[in-house]
């Protein structure tokens, strides 16, 4: 990790010193433990404040769209397909970009890492592959694949999939895994099993819409939840309308979400709404054997037509 | 200040006492597995009192998230028609067990906006009335504990109608206030004990929980710096670079007050309601026109530290708009981090301080 940091560091300094872009984004050390902030630096002095580590599961893809600058960013896997999706989706030109590409081991899951303790846990550190978690008075380490976030558990695109200049050499992808056992299970449910399962997941939500706002694929000046004319879907706390924004959030990412974890991960309580976005995942998968993000040449399965897509669904 | 000793046996037992009178509300899981909140405790429900702080603070018991202001109908058969009716709404005395310091504090800082000499809203001040607080002294502050340099702290007392001390087989009530002395005897917790001994045990737990505050916030120079300086200050891009806009912070905030009112109706009746609003949202500033005055996030942002580290201190001379609870800090899904904020803005510009040369 310190060796990607190091790495990371140098070319955006490179960057920065040839002016070859104007400002990189990265993520500089996070104030409390398995937390990183993405930041801009735009001389390079700051080069320094950049880091890597497995606290780095913000997708920055969603620090561009609109943007009109030249723009270094770091780029893990998932980061690297949504910011090939937002190249199709014209919210930005590969030739604003430069990539610098890291394969990624997967990003700790700071939830459950925080469940594991009764109390506090107040410094996390990791060397090779093994994470240390310590508390004021507990220390426990740790496999990393332990503490992984679940999608970063099932991914297998930990490498980049375009990128000018790779931080380090291309990691193994993770093979056999089986990515849709948990959407499986909630298939095999009846009707009633999974509205209730629905009902349970959704019940804490406050509606702060963190999970949106962290995906990069939700860039729409105007929300339909935003929207007031005319206003598609109240704004109280009903339940009616809190699943609402659920489902139809979810369906908007059909085809474009890459499960980069970044919704879930922002969730201030704690709900895994990836179970929609997955259950969509798998259907385009399944149906068009598409996975989002992979090239920036090929336009995705819902906007565009071919003659052996399936029909079955028309009876 | 009279001292009572309950015994952690009598605890459960006293709480459903004071059910007669009063509705229970404190610390307990529902919904989410991990998501500890503060809500009204069934039957028989006990509040979790060692659990560590919950993800939303207390607030929500004098300010739900989404609250009916009135109902209305434009049916000309209803005798109600073109009236607006308050919903009935059980405002029945209710004790709030278990509640932290600081956010014990943070309802007086929500009772300057809710109930001033202008101003009254009767949802926030009915509810505020029926409330009686009982809150818990924190042992074993978090690292993002801020607290005592907020002017709340661990063992803070304002707000309070009693603060509980945990001595493992027994809890030491400091009864602050009438309220707090009614709810006691509702309780049955009537064993007085030696005040001067209780004190000074209390003081000793005090001191040794403050001691373990390991973070800390100054405004000490803000007050004296000038609003456009500040607004005009060059790290306002940095600062909101990360922010995502998600109102996340304003949420589980203690002190955050603001609120939207949005109207549903079906036919002829229809509800109005007020929401939790956060001026992290785009929409909390679009004027009807389209204009938007804060267009920018650099401008939500700015506004949120603003308003609570320099509106709030001048407006009313009390100190800030945050008790220090570090719930932001740990909720905010990119790490935004008011503590260096607040240091960023205590340093930025001249020094007030400086002597003169
Ligand atoms: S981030 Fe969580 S609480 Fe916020 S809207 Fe999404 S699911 Fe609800
Ligand atoms: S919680 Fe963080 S990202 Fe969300 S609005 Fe607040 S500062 Fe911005
Ligand atoms: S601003 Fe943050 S630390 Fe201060 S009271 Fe609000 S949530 Fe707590
Ligand atoms: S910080 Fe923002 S949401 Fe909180 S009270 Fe101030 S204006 Fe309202």
């Amino acid at each position: 990790m310190l060796a990607y940091t190091d790495r990371i560091k140098e070319i955006a300094r490179a960057l920065l010193t040839d002016c070859r872009v104007e400002l990189v984004i990265g993520f500089r050390k996070g104030t409390v433990p398995m937390m990183n902030e993405p930041c801009f630096i735009n001389s390079p002095d700051e080069a320094d404040q950049l880091v890597w580590d497995s606290n780095c599961g913000i997708n920055l893809a969603n620090y561009l769209a609109n943007r009109t600058e030249k723009i270094g960013i770091v780029a893990k896997g998932c980061d690297s397909r949504n910011i090939a999706t937002h190249i199709i989706e014209n919210k930005i030109g590969r030739d604003q970009l430069f990539i610098i590409g890291v394969p990624c081991q997967g990003m700790i899951d700071r939830r459950k890492v925080n469940a594991m303790f009764d109390g506090e846990v107040r410094e996390v550190v990791e060397s090779d592959g093994l994470v240390t978690v310590r508390g004021a008075d507990f220390e426990k380490s740790f496999e990393k694949s332990e503490l992984l976030q679940q999608n970063c558990s099932v991914c297998t695109h930990r490498n980049p999939v375009i990128f000018d200049e790779m931080a380090a050499d291309p990691v193994d992808e993770q093979q056999g895994v089986d990515r849709y056992a948990d959407v499986r299970e909630i298939e095999a449910m009846d009707p009633q099993q999974r509205w209730d399962a629905f009902e349970k997941l959704l019940a804490p939500c406050i509606r702060c819409y963190a999970c949106r706002n962290a995906c990069p694929l939700c860039y729409c000046p105007t929300c339909f939840v935003d929207e007031a004319r005319p206003q598609w879907v109240g704004k109280s706390q009903n339940p009616v309308d809190v699943r609402t924004f659920h489902f139809l959030r979810a369906y908007h990412c059909a085809g474009r979400c890459t499960d980069c974890g970044a919704c879930e991960r922002a969730c201030p309580v704690g709900i895994n709404m990836r179970v929609f976005t997955k259950k969509l995942e798998k259907d385009c998968f399944e149906s068009f054997g598409w996975e989002a993000g992979l090239s920036p040449d090929v336009r995705p399965p819902l906007d565009t037509y071919r003659p052996e897509d399936p029909d079955d669904f028309i009876k | 200040m009279e001292m009572i000793k309950i015994d952690k046996k009598d605890w459960n037992k006293g709480l459903d006492r004071s059910r007669k009178t009063y509705r229970l509300v404190g610390p307990v899981k529902r919904a989410g597995e991990d998501l500890a909140g503060f809500y009204e405790l069934a039957d028989k429900e006990h509040p979790d009192m060692g659990a560590a702080d919950t993800v939303l603070s207390a607030k929500s018991v004098v300010y739900p998230q989404t609250e009916v202001m009135f109902r209305y109908t434009t049916d000309k058969n209803s005798p109600d028609c073109n009236r607006l009716k308050r919903p009935a709404a059980d405002y029945s005395p209710r004790a709030v067990i278990g509640i932290r310091p600081y956010d014990a504090a943070a309802i007086l800082m929500l009772k300057k906006n809710f109930d001033t000499p202008d101003y009254r809203d009767p949802y926030w001040c009915d509810a505020y009335e029926a409330c009686t607080f009982v809150g818990l002294a924190v042992d074993a502050p978090s690292s993002t504990d801020f607290s005592t340099s907020t002017g709340s702290g661990p063992f803070s007392e304002k707000g309070l109608d009693v603060l509980l001390v945990d001595m493992a087989g027994h809890y030491l009530a400091k009864v602050l206030t009438d309220k707090g002395a009614a709810y006691m005897k509702a309780a049955g917790w009537q064993r007085a004990a030696d005040a001067k001994a209780a004190a000074q045990q209390i003081e000793k737990k005090k001191k040794a929980a403050e001691a373990l505050i390991v973070s800390s916030v100054s405004f000490d120079k803000i007050a004296r710096k000038s609003i456009l300086d500040l607004y005009k200050a060059d790290f306002w891009d940095d600062v909101a670079f990360s922010c995502i806009n998600c109102g996340t912070c304003t949420y589980v905030c203690p002190t955050c007050w603001c609120f939207d009112i949005q109207d549903e109706s079906k036919g002829k009746t229809g509800v109005r309601y007020k929401n939790w609003d956060s001026c992290m949202y785009p929409l909390f500033s679009l004027h009807g026109s389209g204009h938007n005055p804060r267009g920018t996030k650099t401008m939500r942002a700015r506004q949120r530290f603003m308003h609570k580290l320099k509106y709030f201190l001048d407006k009313y001379d009390d100190g800030i708009m945050c008790v220090g609870c570090g719930r932001c800090v740990r909720s905010c899904p990119v790490n935004i981090d008011i503590r260096r904020v607040c240091e960023l803005m205590n340093r930025y510009g001249p020094d007030p301080d400086a002597c003169a040369v």
